[in-house]
């Protein structure tokens, strides 16, 4: 028997309601880690078997369907040459455009809006469309206009190449970095500005001593999303850059580059002995996913860094 | 760089034309400031002299943080502000022609409600400010920067962690980080937006104390919401209604013997 003063708030249906949400969630979780593990556990251990020092450091000589002539060296320099040209592209105009849309553009207005819905839009559109417009507009409008520019006598711009491959991939995740950015800007505290201002800082100088530098984690968030998802599409760069064979390592941004992401769909879908191409299939896999972790870490490894210079600065 | 229109004046010394020692520093007239169609201040007229302590009270929306907000042009990042009238501080228009607003916040700091250190070590909060407007040599820096935490009364408590991070520090010396962080650029006013609303009374004591040391060098103006604030470190009194100025005069006299009903009634408690 209970004391007659205790009050239960607690009714049986709430709980009964609680343990089954809380169960749902937590399904729903358990689901998602087990797809993962699921995914790497499979890559990681048929992969494992095949990856050695030299099918990561040579060059395919002849037939990249036989595992003891073929190397994964040239797509690795592809697909990381391809990824840190785009950032070195998609960081600063995404963060500009940003700074311009939360700091400059007045936000009630027509133009403000406009850009909004177009970046919004732009990350709808599907990348294969994006391949589609690197072709039109940055090979066959820009690259051949340079050479006749320049009187190249043989295409140098105006073919596919890492330059142009990498500059699609930057138009396909501006979006992203616009966004991450901006949600950056908007998080820094109005109070930071004014007191910047108040102390006779120009807009520019407090854009750049004190917004920016706050919001920097959260750019690099943005890099982070935009590296790992240019790191494993195929599409944009079939018609901009990617090479189905080449004997040789890329020298110029202006060369064609073969891809780890391109090279798994070639392996999968071109070999005439599947048993013989399947070992080598799991090891590139595993390489390209080391690859777009290793980038990651890179970035995420600076992010770090910086959040403990801001909390501590001693 | 614009062209800087309001020369560095020591107020003691240098007087512009017309105005003679006992004349007022600031000179707010007939000011009104809208927002889009609402008119936030209505044609408010108010001088206010140098080196005292002048507090704004009145209810919530009287429009007594905006007016303050005028007198270093803060208002000019708001969308939609229009104002009429002018306002004149040494002698020179402040939204005249040509004016340098870069050139007016230096000489007219503020403090805010929410004390807003930067996330930046407690010396280059204080710095900041001083690099901004030219000055690299470091051993001025440290004297400067050691100057205004002692003049804010924060120097004791920091001196042995000034390059650790700002927000390591409780509210109120964050409060007073900033007031060593607006005087540091020397202004000869600075504006405070009710300073001490998010401190404890411990801490608000503390600024209560400071604002008094302070008014010895700065003139100070005042937002508060705290009426015996007000009546413990003001030297006179605005009271605003619904973006008018009501009446202002002595704080003894604004809090003993007012002149209008409106002020009696707010400062007795009885609305507002």
């Amino acid at each position: 028997m209970s004391a007659p003063n205790t009050i239960d708030f607690r009714t049986k249906q709430f709980r009964a309601g609680s343990f089954f949400f809380t169960g749902l969630t937590g399904l729903a979780t358990v689901l998602i880690l087990a797809i993962l593990a699921i995914i790497l556990t499979d890559v990681i251990v048929n992969g494992w078997r095949t990856l050695s020092w030299h099918f990561v450091s040579s060059i395919p000589t002849k037939d990249f369907f036989d595992r003891n002539t073929t190397g994964v060296l040239p797509m690795i320099i592809g697909t990381a040459s391809r990824v840190m040209v785009m950032t070195l592209f998609v960081l600063p105009v995404g963060v500009i455009t940003a700074v311009y849309l939360t700091e400059y553009a007045p936000n009630s207005s027509v133009v403000t809006r406009i850009i909004r819905a177009a970046v919004n839009n732009l990350a709808g559109v599907p990348s294969i469309v994006f391949g589609l417009f690197g072709l039109g507009f940055f090979i066959n409008f820009v690259g051949k206009n340079l050479d006749a520019v320049l009187h190249n006598p043989t295409a140098v711009w105006g073919q596919p190449s890492i330059i142009w491959a990498s500059l699609t991939l930057a138009v396909m995740t501006l979006p992203v970095v616009i966004v991450a950015t901006e949600e950056a800007l908007k998080a820094v505290p109005q109070g930071l500005r004014e007191a910047s201002l108040a102390l006779g800082a120009t807009k520019l100088k407090t854009i750049l001593k004190i917004v920016l530098p706050q919001a920097m984690p959260g750019i690099l968030t943005g890099g982070i999303l935009a590296v790992s998802r240019a790191a494993g599409e195929v599409a944009p760069i079939l018609f901009t850059g990617v090479a189905y064979y080449m004997g040789s390592l890329p020298q110029h941004l202006t060369d064609r580059f073969m891809d780890l992401g391109y090279h798994v769909f070639v392996l999968s879908t071109q070999s005439t002995n599947i048993e013989q191409t399947e070992p080598i299939l799991y090891a590139t896999v595993l390489v390209l996913l080391l690859l777009t972790f290793a980038l990651n870490l890179v970035a995420i490894f600076i992010r770090a860094n910086m959040r403990r210079k801001m909390r501590s600065l001693h | 760089m614009a062209e800087i229109t309001l020369p560095k004046i020591n107020p003691l010394q240098s007087r512009p034309a017309g105005t003679g020692p006992g004349e007022p520093l600031i000179k707010i007239n007939d000011l009104s400031l809208f927002y889009g169609a609402s008119k936030a201040l209505k044609n408010v007229s108010l001088n206010l002299g140098e080196k005292v302590v002048t507090a704004f009270i009145g209810p919530s929306g009287c429009g007594k943080s905006t007016l303050l907000r005028c007198l270093n042009r803060m208002n000019d990042l708001i969308d939609n502000v229009r104002i009429e009238g002018s306002v004149s501080i040494g002698g020179h228009d402040i939204y005249g022609d040509n004016v340098d607003v870069i050139e007016l916040r230096k000489r007219v700091g503020m403090v805010f409600q929410k004390s807003n250190p930067f996330p930046k070590s407690i010396y280059e909060n204080v710095a900041y400010g001083l690099r901004l407007h030219g000055m690299k040599d470091k051993s001025e820096l440290d004297g400067v920067v050691e100057q205004s935490l002692r003049g804010a009364a924060l120097w004791d408590e920091v001196k042995d962690r000034l390059h650790s991070s700002a927000l390591g520090l409780s509210g109120g010396q964050q409060q007073r980080l900033c007031i060593a962080r607006a005087i540091a650029i020397r202004p000869e006013i600075v504006l405070m937006d009710e300073p001490a609303s998010a401190l404890d009374p411990i801490a608000t004591t503390r600024i209560e104390e400071l604002i008094l040391e302070l008014k010895k060098e700065f003139t100070i103006v005042i937002v508060t919401h705290n009426m015996q604030q007000a009546a413990r470190i003001s030297d006179y009194t605005a009271f605003f209604y619904i973006g008018e100025l009501i009446e202002f005069d002595t704080t003894t006299r604004i809090f003993t013997n007012p002149a209008k009903r409106q002020t009696e009634d707010y400062v007795t408690g009885r609305f507002g």
